[in-house]
């Protein structure tokens, strides 16, 4: 059998970097092919030369047997292949249907464009998704979730025969990952080839046949989706096996509290949250998307108003109304998103180390004392293991895993005795990964206090000593490490009495452990 | 990577790429600069050199002030209208109040901070994006001008010596054979300032960090309203100091004049090569694209260039020194 798509042999640099080396990726008709790597495995490199994106240096590209140029993101929707990226590329103020036939719009008469075909032409393709959505809903109005439709939805416009969706879940809840699966078998029944780049290993095992791995811009290998254990697929990755264990959880029961917060409201965001953390504790946050894990960290933070609530730190009421009032008092907080609140990408990793901590580095007249600036940078460099050429280096040159030291470098020298971690191996490869949560396990063994917020099971089972579970702006309970995730997974959709949209009603929450 | 430069402990941002653009701008004046005294005799007099100097030195302290407020991210399109502003408050304090001059000096300076405050308290209280807060601190100053001085100039024959701030020479004084004006003077020392509070303080570090990602820096728990207020004042002293030198050159404070003057300086900025989307930039690119506006001016008078066409060639120089700019970005 002719495969749908065929690449081999690929080659393609980038200035100073080597992307792709020999790299092979086949894909058959009705196929949902997994492709799998680090960060910087090449795997985006690689479809986006499929799709026109980029051109390759070497190697060869057949579709259907045949050699094919895609030299264009225009032929390759000519030849029905079709991207879906990570970040949606929509235009957030015009409608589902206008966005999935923009450039194509069908027109009347003297240019006039045919708003009423426009919108039953989108409205067919959702018959054919099986998606319940109004053509003529505004984008920005729609859910993430909702909006990665439409851009399948654009894919499918195209009649693509080749579907290439990157990390499509990263921002998806289960339920709306259900429902994007059951859209993907449905593509998969008609004879649609659909590349798959995640780095969720159980929705592998769920939608997909085939496994390609990738490392360091070449092929390593493609084996079975169903048959073959998740740790050999990880050792392909990583080039080495990765124990998976589960965290000794030391006896907190005689330290200090260090934050205890009650009765946390804002909005329908936050209703009546309470917890308390020890001194040497890691306490994870699991939820589904949207059940106001991070807002409870922002709002303690100080980056959100509160409605109401209390905040103690070592048993000191605090008044956090600005982030400048948490970090008097101790309180750091790591970002979900690095670029955008973390870090001052244009500068170098000496300024962001210091960035928190300035004015311990300024002398009479506003003076900054660069020498002492670099001996504590370079001091966290060592300690932290960033790799870096220098502490000059500015930070966008750097990978995602050592961007995150960076961030902890900051509050560690700014010596933060609470420090709130965000979703803090997003977009980090899993090499660098373990090594954050050696990172994490030591900061707890010297005595500071961690919050982990993940939507990685995995990765709060792991580290937590106590996890707590958030749905819906509750905190719906506190589980020891050891949980389940079944236990977990009940108490994120443990839904509470008061329906949403119910404007504030008082709960009697089980909210404290 | 290996391309990092091991630079001095200043420039925290884009310095390796920065300075490529600073040489190309620093080029292209030296470029001008032998084109025009090919071109004509008179370009390279030790007269005309002076009168460029002097031509630049207003617009160069105004375009330094620019400087620090475009590094932030933000734009002031005040600085023409509050340096008149400024020069209409000392001609209150020395003309019709009669005070000594250096009352009329620290009327100007203080006058720009305030202005420069307010605007700065638009931009970080009230969240007004800083084209329109600046904009509207550009017509109220532009009006209190001329009501201040009931439109008309108000002049300084009262003090003497006031003329000296700008056309005097100091320089010229020890060493007869450099008369540099006072006036160019002034802006070395103003861009000397400024570029060692960007490069050396706290208040230049904030400055960066401000432009390059504001959130970061709110997030990281440091008072970023406090800072941005203190550049939008510090730029205000600096047009107060523009002020004066204006004042002396006409001897006169003229309150009708000002406004274009925040055009020509935010074009300096920008052909030394300042990024309008904040984060990075230095003074003395600034002082290069100061050089350039007014060498090009000065060269295309001398030719008889019409002084419409001067015009069109300024814009295009603003134009193409932005995309080289941009060709260089895309390169990395």
């Amino acid at each position: 059998m002719t495969a749908l798509v065929s690449m081999s042999g690929i080659g393609k640099s980038f200035p100073g970097v080597r992307a792709l080396n020999d790299a092979r990726f086949e894909l058959q008709a009705g196929e949902v092919h997994a492709l799998m790597g680090e960060n910087g495995a090449g795997k985006s490199t690689l479809m986006k030369i499929l799709a026109g994106i980029y051109a390759r240096d070497e190697g060869e590209i057949l579709l259907d047997g045949r050699p094919a140029e895609i030299s264009s993101p225009r032929r390759a929707q000519e030849l029905g292949i079709g991207i879906i990226h990570q970040e949606l590329n929509l235009m957030p103020h015009l409608t589902a249907a206008q966005n999935i036939f923009i450039g194509r719009e069908p027109r009347k008469r003297f240019g006039v464009l045919d708003e009423a075909k426009l919108n039953a032409r989108a409205a067919d393709i959702f018959a054919t998704m099986n998606l319940k959505l109004d053509p003529r809903t505004e984008v920005s109005k729609l859910t993430v979730a909702r909006q990665q439709m439409v851009e399948i939805a654009k894919a499918l416009s195209h009649r693509s025969r080749v579907l290439i969706m990157d990390e499509p879940t990263a921002a998806l809840n289960d339920a709306e990952i259900n429902e994007l699966f059951a859209i993907i078998r449905r593509f998969k029944a008609e004879g649609v080839g659909i590349v798959y780049i995640s780095h969720k290993m159980d929705e592998l095992k769920r939608i997909a046949d085939r496994v390609t791995v990738m490392r360091d811009g070449e092929y390593v290998g493609t084996v079975p989706a169903a048959s073959t254990p998740v740790d050999r697929i990880i050792a392909m990755m990583v080039g080495r096996a990765l124990s998976d264990d589960r965290p000794a959880v030391p006896d907190h029961a005689d330290s200090e509290i260090v934050l205890e917060v009650s009765g946390l409201r804002r909005g329908s965001e936050i209703r009546d949250v309470g917890f308390f953390l020890r001194k040497g504790e890691i306490l994870g946050f699991a939820g589904l998307m949207g059940a106001g894990r991070t807002e409870v960290a922002r709002a303690i933070f100080g980056a959100d108003r509160l409605d109401a609530g209390e905040i103690r730190v070592h048993g000191r009421k605090v008044a956090i109304r600005r982030p400048q009032d948490a970090v008097r008092a101790g309180i750091g907080y790591l970002s979900e998103d690095r670029k955008h609140f973390g870090l001052a990408t244009g500068m170098d990793v000496r300024n962001n180390i210091v960035l928190a901590s300035l004015s311990r580095f300024t002398g009479p007249g506003g003076l900054l004392k660069e020498g002492a600036m670099h001996d504590a940078a370079a001091r966290y460099i060592r300690q932290l293991a960033i790799k870096t050429p220098s502490d000059r280096q500015e930070v966008r040159l750097l990978s995602g895993g050592n961007q995150q030291k960076v961030v902890i470098a900051k509050w560690l020298l700014r010596d933060c005795d609470v420090l709130i971690f965000d979703e803090p191996t997003r977009g980090i490869d899993v090499g660098a990964k373990a090594e954050i949560y050696n990172l994490l396990n030591a900061l707890a063994a010297q005595g500071r206090a961690v919050i982990v917020i993940s939507s990685e099971l995995p990765e709060i089972l792991r580290l937590s000593h106590r996890i707590a579970v958030m749905c819906e702006g509750r905190l719906t309970g506190i589980l020891p490490a050891g949980a389940s995730q079944e236990e977990i997974m009940q108490l994120a959709t443990q839904r509470g009495p008061a329906p949403t949209g119910g404007g504030r009603q008082p709960q009697a929450g089980g909210a404290s452990a | 990577m290996s391309t990092v430069t091991t630079a001095g402990p200043a420039a925290p941002a884009g310095r390796f790429s920065g300075a490529q653009h600073r040489l190309l701008a620093f080029a292209s004046l030296i470029i001008l600069i032998v084109v025009f005294s090919l071109a004509s005799p008179n370009f390279l007099q030790t007269s005309n050199i002076i009168s460029i100097l002097q031509a630049t030195s207003v617009n160069g302290v105004l375009a330094v002030a620019s400087t620090l407020v475009i590094i932030t991210g933000g734009i002031d399109l005040s600085v023409g209208t509050l340096m008149t502003f400024c020069a209409v408050c000392t001609g209150v304090v020395l003309t019709f109040l009669g005070m000594p001059l250096p009352f009329g000096v620290a009327a100007a300076i203080l006058a720009g901070a305030a202005s420069g405050t307010l605007s700065g308290l638009f931009v970080a209280k009230l969240k007004i994006p800083p084209f329109i807060a600046t904009l509207g601190m550009m017509l109220i100053l532009k009006g209190l001008s001329l009501v201040i001085s009931g439109t008309k100039p108000i002049y300084f024959n009262a003090t003497p010596g006031f003329t000296q701030i700008s056309q005097g020479s100091l320089i010229g004084a020890v060493i007869p054979a450099l008369p540099i004006p006072n006036g160019v003077l002034i802006l070395f020392l103003v861009a000397l300032a400024a570029s060692f509070v960007l490069e050396r303080t706290v208040l230049g570090r904030f400055t960066f960090a401000l432009g390059s990602n504001e959130e970061a820096v709110r997030l990281s728990g440091v008072n970023t309203d406090r800072w941005k207020i203190a550049v939008y004042a510090l730029a205000g002293g600096i047009c107060g100091i523009a002020g004066l030198l204006i004042a002396s050159r006409l001897n006169s404070a003229q309150p009708a004049l000002g406004q274009g003057y925040e055009l020509d300086a935010i074009a300096a900025v920008v052909i030394g090569g300042t990024s309008l989307s904040g984060g990075r930039g230095t003074i003395i690119g600034t002082l290069i694209g100061a050089l350039i506006m007014s060498v090009l001016a000065n060269g295309l008078r001398i030719l008889s260039v019409a002084q419409e066409w001067q015009t069109v060639v300024t814009g295009s120089i603003i134009i193409l020194a932005v995309y080289t700019d941009i060709l260089r970005r895309r390169r990395l």
